[in-house]
């Protein structure tokens, strides 16, 4: 398999979840799509990392890259989650619709 | 790895990604999401990444998902009320979609540097052992032994890059944990005084 090939799954995944940003309503399926998103960056990075060999091992700055993205992601996922059900707590909904003020 | 299972598991993490955006019931969203990570954890297996795809099932496929699922059930959100006005949306959605995928086979048909395969790129375990730095007498090096015995130690290679190129980024992102944590913790009590 070519890098191209995982370069356009990395990239078709990446439009998956930028049109489910982009469609839904929901704020937690938003949230799931941009983690979508963040996965498919990911891809490409490792898909770098092995077809850039040094000395005949992949790159593993790529890979140590991507260990970090994963660890902000984790840490990202959690304060998402805080502030979603603080809106909820004020708002009852968690559609975007009605999340449209930043004070209650 | 043959070529068809790089299919088998891209029309998985693509199949199911779309299942993410297309069903209505969040919980059935985010049990695709673990589906679409599990196609993506093969991919990063396959281009001899297995540490990252075991992590990306643990932390990802594991604990992300469980604190959506988790979430999703303590809101106990219903199957989504009809999502009015959005057929624009989804037409947009679409184009977007089209655009990328447009964009993406052109340059990717033009990007020669991307047309090598993995058969055309093989690791070389024994050109990697011999170019690790010379250590002091008496001291093995455990890494050049598992490349000398055929092992790809991609754990160990990841770990040494992390502890010598990149500590201090390591710790930045250990205070960034400890600043989510109280951030977590501020967010979720009751009042905000």
């Amino acid at each position: 398999m070519s890098l191209n090939d995982y370069l356009i799954a990395s990239g078709l995944l990446f439009a998956i979840g930028l049109s489910g940003v982009l469609i839904r309503k929901n704020v937690i399926v938003i949230f799931m799509c941009l983690e979508l998103m963040l996965s498919a960056a990911n891809l490409s990075l490792v898909a770098f990392s092995r077809f850039n060999l040094t000395d005949g091992l992949p790159n593993y700055s790529g890979q140590v890259l991507v260990f970090f993205i994963i660890t902000v992601a984790a840490a990202e996922v959690a304060v998402g989650l805080a502030i979603i059900v603080a809106l909820y707590r004020a708002k009852q909904t968690t559609s975007v619709d009605d999340l449209n003020s930043m004070k209650h | 790895m043959p070529p068809f299972l790089f299919y088998i598991f891209a029309g998985i993490m693509l199949a199911f990604g779309i299942l993410v955006v297309v069903l209505k019931n969040p919980v059935a969203s985010a049990l695709s999401l673990v589906v679409s990570f599990l196609g993506l954890a093969a991919l990063f297996i396959s281009l001899n990444a297995y540490f990252i795809g075991i992590i990306q099932i643990l932390v990802y496929a594991g604990a992300v998902m469980v604190l959506f699922l988790f979430i999703i059930m303590l809101l106990d959100l219903k199957a989504a009320p009809k999502e009015k006005g959005g057929l624009l949306a989804v037409l947009g959605g679409i184009a977007v979609i089209g655009v990328f995928a447009v964009q993406l086979i052109g340059i990717t048909s033009n990007f020669e540097a991307g047309k090598v395969t993995l058969d055309e790129r093989p690791l070389n375990l024994a050109a990697a052992a011999a170019a690790r730095p010379a250590l002091p007498e008496g001291i093995e090096d455990p890494i050049a032994n598992d490349l000398l015995e055929g092992k790809l130690p991609d754990v160990k290679l990841i770990g040494e890059s992390m502890f010598t190129h990149f500590g201090f980024h390591l710790q930045v992102v250990a205070v960034l944990l400890l600043v989510a944590t109280v951030g977590v913790v501020i967010l979720s009590k009751r009042e905000l005084k």
